[in-house]
């Protein structure tokens, strides 16, 4: 094992705005290796990528490529240096031929240029029968599933000559079978030299395919071992061995009635299923698991974005039907979502508009809007949650981040709910915003609203929870109490054997 | 102050020629001919408030000067059936609003874009009523004119009733519930529907108001004249759509308040009379017409590309 590597990365750090996303990361891809990437959402996976294909560029460390340092890796340069990545989603042009899509990956971009349409296809017949892919090169991307989409994307690849192919979460959204597949496709290109980069949240997968396992936690590598060496138990305490900061705010009394309840509810469209739970007035469930487990699907049955199919949803102990968030609302169900920035609050207009959105009927009677009113109810929600702006006029747009949050929030804690979600409440949110979001989730609890709270923050979840729910494959897998140990909520997030087949 | 400098731009835009026209052509200031030119602009006025409430709604209907052409026929025809004033009216404003509603049913029901769907319609109101018609103009019957009053009384009240909705609907938009829901769904459907609102409600709502407003201004402008064209609603669309824009109105939704779209339209309107009385020849009135839209245009593509930074 002398060999060059590929890839070596030393000490490399990446801050955006105040926040570090890496804060020392060091790895290295040898020639003909599966190395596999392993941390918690958060955990930095996603930033290294984006530094290691030039997408973002570092603040600090270096990055060598084949023996050669490169100082300003750009996404041109990572294409020429032989990087690919294939990400989970396909970045292809649906509308396109497959030969296509390979020829605008490989072939230079020169409009003037006569385009020899044998070439290609024998070009791209070529290459995706190198990965073993049964894929006429005239289909129409569109018409392909997303693994032979991902196997497009591989021919891409190999196409331009890449060493180092980076895959994000390739098995996602893939069949046992297509599993198998792309696993073998993975050996030819080990066989073939090339190295691999591999992210995946199913341990099984990493055991299976991967040489090497570099486990990353908060922004920095804390070890690197050969897979052999490593069982399930010893990472998921690599990924999760902190401590939980103390700093949030505690529970105040015991739970009261049930507010919410769950039993059996589902929904095909969000691939939500026999979901079974309680939550009570005063208490903060909080919604663990990873990404793609389900969480933010649940929250949007509950609000009636995508209504339950199956099962019941029973609010204060009366059977509810939420077909549409005007439901959800009329029925005291509040939702904070997790795209702020895209639904949360309207960026155009003025903070004290934002904050009186949902509750038009009931400050404003006879739908005659009082600005007199609606100034007032603002300017004490401002002093309230402390938000930063020069006054209830202001575009809410103007706001940073975790000001904008707290006005979203204010439009729901204004409609007084009974049952409050929040999707990853502090996601994107300075330190200081973040704690008194905290608090104010917790006061909300006080005051006997039931609050489930999703978030892919392990130590906000252990920190803020009364319970835990952990979801996985669309469906609660585990209930564990607050304070509960780290390492057990990622085993329920992530081990649990394979549940019949697909998912 | 800073939230209207939009508005108060067009505005001094629309001040600084007035006052041009005071020095160079003094010829300008007849009561008669502006009065003319103001009572000729007043249905316009109120189709121009009905497509800004569609277009602050994220949505463009195309058909309002077919939809206006039909209901001028049809207010002629029920007139010349010696139907009342009375019920002439309120029936054009019916059949706008019908037509309106039509469009909103296949915008907000079927979640059609609203460009193809009002192109449809805009083509199949103005060939339906072609063939129908075969294009004949509509005789009126005494007491329609002007609603029967003397012209001079009649033109007041054209514009009176022109600037009592333009009152009313900035009222409503600024101090109705429903008015602010236009806003949000026009800036964000999603987030809108997210906050309990009924997105595609609003929508609906706002081409079937867009139709009643056409029908309301179709009949005012049958008033003006002892026969009905059946073409008077040809370019309408146009005309009211550059209004809005001029008016700073953002064609991308959310944003723009009606004061903007009637100084936007005075300041349009008044490009031709002015030519006039400057001696210019009329042929350039559509291009200078189109240099201030394109202005417009470019100044909200240079202030929030500002903005973004």
């Amino acid at each position: 094992m002398t060999e060059q590597a590929l890839v070596k990365i030393q000490q490399v750090s990446k801050s955006y705005g105040g926040v570090r996303a890496l804060k020392g990361v060091s790895f290295d891809l040898r020639p003909g290796e599966v190395h596999a990437l392993l941390g918690e959402n958060g955990a930095g996976k996603s930033t290294l990528i984006k530094v290691i294909t030039g997408a973002h560029q570092p603040n600090g460390g270096t990055i060598e490529i084949a023996g050669q340092p490169v100082r300003h890796l750009t996404p041109a340069t990572a294409r020429e240096l032989g990087i690919a990545c294939i990400y989970q989603q396909p970045a292809l042009f649906p509308d396109l031929a497959v030969a296509e899509n390979i020829a605008l990956r490989l072939e230079p971009a020169t409009a003037g240029r006569r385009v020899d349409w044998p070439a290609r296809r024998a070009r791209a017949a070529q290459l995706l029968q190198r990965i073993g892919a049964e894929i006429s090169p005239d289909a129409e991307v569109r018409s392909l599933s997303m693994p032979e989409q991902q196997l497009v994307e591989i021919a891409c690849a190999l196409g331009a000559g890449a060493r180092v192919v980076i895959m994000d979460e390739p098995t996602a959204s893939l069949t046992q079978k297509e599993v198998q597949l792309l696993f073998g496709v993975v050996r030819d290109l080990q066989g073939s030299g090339v190295g691999v980069i591999y992210i995946s949240h199913r341990l099984e997968e990493i055991f299976t395919v991967a040489d090497r396992v570099t486990v990353l936690r908060d922004g920095e590598s804390v070890a690197t071992n050969p897979v052999d060496e490593m069982n399930e138990a010893s990472l998921i305490k690599l990924m999760v061995g902190r401590e939980v900061s103390t700093i949030y705010p505690a529970t105040e009394g015991a739970p009261g009635e049930v507010v919410l309840s769950l039993k059996n509810v589902g929904c095909a469209i969000g691939g939500v299923h026999n979901v079974t739970l309680d939550v009570r007035a005063g208490e903060v469930v909080g919604l663990a698991g990873l990404v793609g487990a389900g969480r933010t699907e649940l929250a949007r049955v509950l609000f009636g974005i995508t209504p339950a199919d199956t099962g019941e949803i029973l609010l204060n102990g009366q059977r509810l039907a939420v077909r549409s968030p005007q439901d959800a609302v009329a029925h005291g169900i509040a939702y904070v979502p997790e795209d702020r920035r895209r639904h949360g609050v309207i960026l155009d207009m003025t903070v004290a508009a934002n904050m009186t959105m949902a509750i038009h009927r009931r400050i404003f009677p006879g739908a005659w809007l009082r600005f007199d009113a609606e100034r007032l109810l603002a300017l004490g929600y401002i002093r309230d949650l402390d938000v930063k702006t020069y006054g209830p006029e202001a575009p809410t747009g103007s706001l940073s981040g975790g000001n904008q949050q707290k006005v979203a929030l204010t439009r729901w804690l204004a409609t007084k709910p009974k049952l409050f979600i929040f999707d990853e409440p502090t996601q994107g949110v300075d330190v200081g915003a973040k704690s008194e979001i905290h608090k104010i989730i917790r006061r909300l609890a006080k005051d006997g609203v039931a609050v489930l709270m999703i978030s892919s923050d392990l130590p906000e979840i252990l920190g803020m929870s009364d319970r835990i729910a952990v979801m996985r494959g669309g469906t609660i897998t585990a209930i564990l109490p607050g304070k509960s140990d780290a390492h057990d909520v990622m085993v329920a997030a992530l081990r649990q054997t394979e549940i019949g087949g697909s998912r | 102050m800073k939230r209207c400098f939009r508005e108060l731009s067009v505005a001094l835009a629309l001040g600084l020629l007035l006052l041009f026209l005071a020095v160079a052509a003094p010829t300008f200031y007849q009561p008669q001919p502006l009065l003319s030119l103001l009572t000729r602009e007043a249905p316009t006025l109120v189709v121009a408030c009905g497509i800004a409430l569609v277009i602050i709604c994220r949505q463009i209907d195309i058909s309002v000067g077919s939809q206006f052409s039909v209901c001028s026929v049809c207010a002629g025809l029920l007139a010349s059936m010696n139907w009342p004033l009375a019920l002439v009216l309120p029936a054009s404003v019916a059949i706008g609003a019908l037509m309106g509603a039509t469009n909103g049913a296949l915008v907000a029901g079927l979640r059609l874009p609203s460009i193809v769907v009002t192109l449809a319609t805009m083509v199949t109101w103005r060939e339906g009523l072609r063939w129908l018609r075969q294009g004949v103009w509509v005789d009126l019957p005494n007491g329609i004119q002007w609603f029967g009053l003397s012209q001079a009384a009649g033109q007041w009240a054209l514009i009176l009733i022109a600037l009592l909705l333009l009152v009313v609907m900035v009222l409503v938009m600024k101090h109705l519930s429903a008015g602010r829901f236009v806003y949000a769904v026009g800036s964000d459907a999603e987030a809108a529907r997210l906050a309990g609102i009924r997105p595609q409600l609003v929508t609906f709502t706002t081409f079937a108001l867009m139709g009643a407003l056409v029908g309301l201004a179709a009949m005012m402008n049958v008033a003006q004249s002892p026969q009905v064209d059946p073409n008077s609603g040809t370019g309408l669309e146009l005309k009211v759509i550059a209004a809005v824009v001029v008016g700073g109105v953002a064609i991308s939704g959310g944003r723009g308040n009606l004061w903007g779209v009637f100084v936007g339209l005075l300041l349009l309107a008044c490009v031709s009379p002015a030519l006039t009385h400057l001696h210019v020849e009329a042929y350039w009135e559509k291009a200078i017409q189109g240099a201030i839209i394109l202005l417009a245009v470019v100044a909200d593509g240079l202030r929030s590309r500002k903005e973004k930074r």
